[in-house]
């Protein structure tokens, strides 16, 4: 067994995974990872389950650093600069640290979120099937609260595999889609037209259970009072002072507050790593688009593993060498046999 | 002849829930609909449905859209919402001990001067009162229950408090409640249980459930201490009846 110290680490950052299913009837906030694409796409580098636990980072940097023998990690999500030793490390790629070395990633660069999945998962005690971090209800483990400097992972022995990049498909940077609705009919055409047509932006006082939004008020028909029912990841609902909150992972299991569309799932992740005061739009999409995206995204986590190379081929994106220029001379840019000829000019 | 039920409205929740909205309003007929059709599901899953959220007058299902579609859940859920309501069946029945009043029952007396009554009074009525499990949500255990006594029916506070302590028994506008962690409310604090309507390492670990029957019973603070170590111990201390 090696451990995984955490030498520094930011606000927002804890441990979180797939989620805590299956007990929402009894007030059991779900949580789990913001960006669910990113949490499987570094547990896939390191040969996890795409769901499990791994450490979400918030927007600050964090340094962690290998005792008691080497730890295999991986890191997805928001951008940031990463290092180990001093050389550069990539995002969407494993590294492993030798004892004693620190991984240090820097502020995120755009979005929010960085996932730091370590080979052989995190060990703790699941509670309703999950290591999630519910700071409120004082759940996830092994540490039910943020993490903060000094807390430490017990973790496997690094395998010693080389290694790997993923090629995840280039973000979309068009508009957060939404399916109208639950309540949609709390709220005139007028009222909807500018909800799908303004420009938005999140506040800086999101946090993972709800993302408030900027923009023009929203008013509603009949007054902001319904009775509560559920909600879901992506619930957009608009309180009285109409500007509307869209619900994230932590948030309650049931409101009050009319609902006027909810995000779609292939694009919760998206709106997670929006950063706060980048500005962007909604637009409504039908049912029948909305569950084919949530089966295609579905499908493209299932499928994460055929996105993995070699972390040595990184420099054979063809399309990046020859944007660049650089390839003009080699004969294959695949074939790394070819490349002296192009080093010899 | 068979009566047949209105059909609720199936409302999408996204594109992974739907809410079965059996009515606008608190309405218990509607709440037995929800309570029923969430029975019903539970006795006969339909394939593709990951988890139902009973609330007062809706169910929330959430499903995975690559197993089944909007549509075809949806015509399978208005089948089973349009059946006849199930006969009543042996409901369980929770007697639930309260310290009234005092550091307990912050709002006790002032509840008491706008009902323009003594505080003694506003006991009576909430101890009187046959409730109903409707929904629990919000925080882990929260349960809201119907039947409050009309008497009793008065609107939010004002100013919602940031933080209300661990098992406090509130009322608020007609819904009274069992609150099981300390969490912000709005609601008017009659007293504190000892019972942990959640509880993580206890078997089982929420007490209630939708649909469950509740009476309160008036304890003295003295008692409640007792029982309040006790609860922190493990034990249930709420008292179950079968009827």
């Amino acid at each position: 067994m090696s451990r995984l110290v955490i030498a520094s680490i930011g606000p927002a950052s804890s441990v979180q995974d797939g989620g805590r299913h299956g007990a929402q009837r009894y007030g059991l906030t779900v949580s789990g990872a913001m960006d669910r694409l990113s949490l499987a796409a570094a547990n896939t580098l390191v040969g996890n389950e795409p769901f499990a636990a791994v450490v979400e980072v918030g927007p600050f940097g964090a340094a962690f650093t290998a005792r008691d023998g080497a730890v295999r990690v991986a890191i997805s999500g928001a951008p940031r600069n990463a290092d180990v030793a001093g050389s550069a490390v990539a995002m969407d790629a494993s590294v492993t640290l030798k004892d004693g070395e620190t991984l240090t990633l820097g502020f995120a660069r755009g979005g929010a979120f960085t996932y730091l999945a370590i080979e052989g998962g995190i060990k703790g005690e699941p509670v309703f099937g999950s290591l999630a971090v519910n700071a409120r209800a004082g759940l996830g483990s092994p540490y039910p609260r943020p993490l903060q400097a000094g807390d430490e992972f017990t973790v496997d022995a690094a395998s010693g595999a080389a290694e790997l990049r993923i090629e995840l498909p280039k973000p979309s940077s068009g508009p957060i889609r939404v399916l109208l609705g639950p309540q949609d009919d709390e709220f005139d055409e007028a009222n909807k037209a500018l909800f799908l047509s303004s420009e938005w932006k999140i506040s800086a006082t999101s946090d993972r259970m709800g993302y408030r939004l900027e923009g023009p008020a929203i008013k509603h028909l009949h007054g902001h009072n319904i009775v509560s029912d559920g909600t879901v990841n992506g619930s957009i609902q608009v309180p009285g002072n109409g500007a509307p909150i869209a619900l994230m992972m932590d948030r309650g299991t049931s409101g009050g507050y009319p609902k006027i569309a909810t995000v779609i799932t292939a694009d919760i992740g998206r709106l997670a790593q929006t950063s706060a005061g980048t500005a962007f739009r909604f637009s409504a999409v039908s049912m029948a688009v909305a569950q084919d995206e949530a089966k295609k995204f579905a499908q493209l986590i299932r499928n994460l593993p055929d996105r993995l190379r070699s972390a040595e081929t990184v420099a054979l994106n063809i399309e990046a060498l020859s944007d660049a220029n650089v390839a003009g001379y080699a004969v294959s840019a695949v074939d790394a046999g070819t490349w002296q000829v192009a080093a010899e000019p | 002849m068979a009566v047949t039920l209105p059909l609720p409205r199936l409302l999408p929740s996204g594109d992974s829930a739907v809410t079965v909205e059996f009515s606008r309003t608190i309405d218990d007929d509607a709440n037995q609909r929800v309570l029923a059709l969430d029975k019903a599901l539970a006795a006969s899953p339909i394939d593709g449905i990951t988890e139902c959220v009973p609330t007062y007058r809706s169910l929330l299902v959430h499903y995975d859209p690559g197993k089944i579609g909007f549509d075809a859940l949806g015509e399978k859920l208005l089948v089973l919402a349009s059946q006849p309501l199930p006969p009543a069946t042996k409901t369980r029945r929770w007697r639930i001990p309260v310290a009234y009043g005092g550091e307990h029952g912050i709002d006790l007396e002032d509840v008491a001067k706008a009902l323009n009554t003594t505080p003694d009074d506003i006991v009576a009525r909430h101890v009187a009162g046959d409730y109903k499990v409707a929904m629990i949500g919000f925080t882990p255990g929260w349960s809201y229950l119907s039947g409050l006594d009309k008497s009793l029916h008065m609107s939010r506070r004002q100013n919602p408090r940031l933080l209300t302590p661990a098992g406090t028994i509130s009322i608020g506008g007609i819904q009274a409640g069992i609150q099981c962690l300390a969490a912000p409310s709005g609601w008017h604090l009659l007293g504190r249980t000892p019972v942990r309507t959640y509880q993580l390492h206890r078997n089982p670990t929420f007490l209630t459930e939708p649909g469950d029957r509740v009476t309160f019973f008036a304890i003295d603070h003295k008692t409640f201490e007792e029982q309040d170590r006790a609860a922190e111990a493990g034990e249930i201390i709420a008292e179950q009846v079968v009827a």
